[in-house]
């Protein structure tokens, strides 16, 4: 009897588990549903869940009386946002944002290029671990390690006091606007954090678009007379400005709703992320601080509309 | 008159300087020696094979024609020019790639047009050349599709359109047929062959395919670990092969020992004999038939004569002997060949 079953063509399910794989084998949609079930309550619920109540939040308004928010659907909190000293907040951090996108962007690319092209074995592994490594670290302590750097007592300082660049250190600081009393309590030490902590986020899309471009293109385009210069404007630079986008996407939303570097590091000057946690909390308007928070979303949505309209993403 | 003799003098310049001519051409990867001091002349206008196995060094040639490679020493000039030092954009050779490499990113006639574009040539004017250029490869109105929409021929068409709308001297072609099926690939030999007829330029073709390389190639090079075996029409290379290596490779040719050569009434050196040259007929040397295989136009039957494997060639129409069966060789003395680069 045994043998037969054991020669058998078709054998028998033995088990529970043996029942279970053939139930998901002849479904396989319901195998699909219990995977996505968990990730999909948590995103529904928890996250666009949460973002709705933010959104309502922000057609709400508060009694400048009472301090209380008077739940009625009006656009009085977002006309807020308008008066000079808020519009200036967002002013500030979009052109900051935009700022440290295009700085990730040029650092970023000749480093992922040389991975995604050249650098292999364990060369490959010296970048992976070299732009990942900071990411290892508590992000307050590399800003508060670079408070220290870009201080006026700071090691920065120190170099070019040395290297008797004084002068310029001096002239950069001297800079309207932009430069201050030090580094670390001007805009361009708020820019250069932002940067270093913002940079791998820029480099590993990138790398990773620049490794899908195939190298026979690239001789393909020499091949057919273009320069250098005119091969990376017309084949490479298309092929890989998914993956800039990609990083840009990164870059541009950690800065637009990023609220402890300004405030380590900067002049007192408010970013969205600061007048969010002032007013929510504070302040204890919370519908200024939704209809704030509001603001990088619709920011981003606009940025990902106009770059799908550029053709960014037709080369996916 | 002045101007005339001129003209005729630069004719006679043209006349003399070949496509491409390579002296002592060695590069080394390492200790790799992928070509190895290789010495080759390609005459203008000439359709020349390159016929290898894989990484026999036919590739790096090619590869060094376009530029992509420099020689580690030696000496390649291209229409009389020095072709080292010169980066692949500003040489007049184009490359059909293996696997076409057409941009992703740019529709078919962008790609097509895009020699004429990095040169500077008007929308209008690249945009009516690449429209020529598809309808000689027989894809007129493709331009506005994306290249993951052709198949491969297509692609391949297109590929070999956007390198001939630059007008290059020489055309460099990187197994242009490897990836096609087999119908697919003796169309597009035919058209290549008549293509290049039309239009006059030196086509340059990296095959291990010897059927490709001997069916379209005016002349054929067989390289093999980095150097030319042997190099000459097709016919020469058939019948004619210089070593083993080459009558192993490029035809089905028996290659027989010199002991067995002795005893198969022969002189005592490296031989071969072609399949179809042998007659099962007369009264000549006996063998044992092992098996026969039906090809279609011919039967290849495989025979012991004494310690030699031959094969021999039946034509269509021709009795075909059964397994085992006992069966007497002939040929015409003068169809042995002896091959002179074997020691």
């Amino acid at each position: 009897m045994s043998e037969v079953a054991a020669t058998s063509i078709l054998p028998k399910t033995d088990g529970p588990l043996g029942r279970l794989s053939d139930l998901f084998w002849r479904r396989p949609g319901l195998l699909l549903l219990l995977m996505l079930l968990p990730p999909l309550l948590w995103l529904g619920i928890i996250y666009v869940g949460s973002l709705i109540a933010l959104l309502l939040q922000s057609f709400f308004a508060i009694d400048d009386f009472s301090g209380l928010v008077v739940y009625e659907i009006t656009l009085d909190t977002y006309k807020q946002l308008l008066i000079p000293a808020n519009f200036d907040i967002i002013l500030r951090t979009i052109l900051m944002a935009a700022a440290v996108t295009v700085a990730s962007a040029a650092l970023g690319f000749p480093i992922a290029y040389y991975a995604a092209r050249y650098a292999t074995g364990k060369w490959k592994a010296v970048f992976y671990l070299g732009v990942m490594l900071p990411l290892w670290s508590s992000y307050l302590v590399k800003v508060y390690a670079w408070k220290l750097i870009l201080a006026k007592e700071g090691i920065l300082t120190w170099i070019f006091e040395k290297l008797h660049l004084s002068w310029l250190l001096d002239a950069v600081l001297a800079l309207p606007v932009i430069g201050g009393n030090s580094l670390s309590i001007s805009y361009i030490g708020t820019f250069l954090v932002f940067v270093y902590i913002w940079l791998p986020y820029m480099i590993l899309p990138t790398q990773a678009a620049l490794e899908r471009v195939p190298g026979n293109l690239i001789e393909a385009s020499s091949d057919l007379g273009a320069t250098p210069g005119q091969t990376f404007r017309t084949v490479l630079l298309p092929l890989a400005l998914p993956g800039l986008i990609a990083g840009s996407i990164f870059t541009f939303s950690l800065t637009l709703g990023d609220y402890i570097i300004p405030q380590i590091i900067g002049s007192s000057r408010l970013f969205i992320g600061q007048a969010v946690y002032t007013q929510q909390g504070t302040a204890g308007n919370v519908p200024l601080a939704a209809a704030f928070s509001v603001v990088p979303i619709v920011i981003m949505g606009v940025y990902l509309w106009a770059a799908k309209r550029m053709g960014a993403f037709n080369a996916l | 008159m002045a101007r005339r003799r001129l003209r005729g003098e630069r004719m006679k310049v043209l006349a003399m300087t070949s496509a491409v001519s390579f002296s002592k051409v060695s590069r080394h990867f390492g200790a790799v020696r992928a070509v190895d001091a290789v010495d080759l002349v390609i005459e203008p206008g000439e359709f020349f094979a390159m016929l290898g196995p894989s990484g026999s060094g036919k590739t790096t040639c090619l590869r060094l024609i376009a530029g992509f490679e420099q020689p580690t020493s030696g000496h390649i000039e291209i229409f009389g020019e020095t072709a080292e030092g010169v980066p692949p954009y500003r040489r007049n050779v184009n490359t059909v790639f293996q696997d076409y490499a057409l941009f992703p990113h740019m529709n078919i006639l962008d790609n097509v047009a895009y020699g004429l574009m990095v040169k500077g040539v008007s929308k209008a004017e690249r945009h009516r050349l690449a429209d020529e250029a598809l309808a000689l490869v027989k894809l007129p109105g493709y331009g506005a599709r994306k290249p993951g929409q052709l198949s491969g021929g297509q692609r391949q068409r297109v590929a070999l359109a956007r390198s001939l709308v630059n007008k290059p001297k020489v055309l460099l072609l990187d197994e242009p047929l490897g990836a096609l099926d087999l119908k697919l690939r003796e169309q597009m030999q035919e058209e290549l062959k008549s293509l290049q007829r039309k239009l006059g330029i030196t086509f340059i073709f990296v095959t291990h395919d010897q059927g490709e390389a001997l069916s379209m190639a005016d002349r054929v090079a067989v390289f093999s670990e980095g150097r030319i075996v042997q190099a000459g029409s097709p016919q020469e290379i058939y019948n004619r092969p210089r070593t083993r290596f080459v009558a192993d490779f490029v035809g089905s040719s028996n290659v027989i020992t010199p002991d067995a050569m002795a005893k198969l009434g022969g002189e005592r050196k490296w031989a071969s004999l072609r399949p179809e040259a042998i007659a099962l007929a007369g009264e000549g040397v006996e063998a044992r038939v092992k098996a026969t295989s039906f090809l279609g136009s011919a039967t290849r039957v495989s025979v012991q004569a004494g310690e030699t494997a031959l094969s021999v060639m039946v034509p269509a129409g021709h009795p075909v002997p059964e397994a085992d069966a006992m069966v007497r060789l002939s040929w015409k003395p003068s169809d042995v060949h002896y091959m002179e680069g074997e020691a």
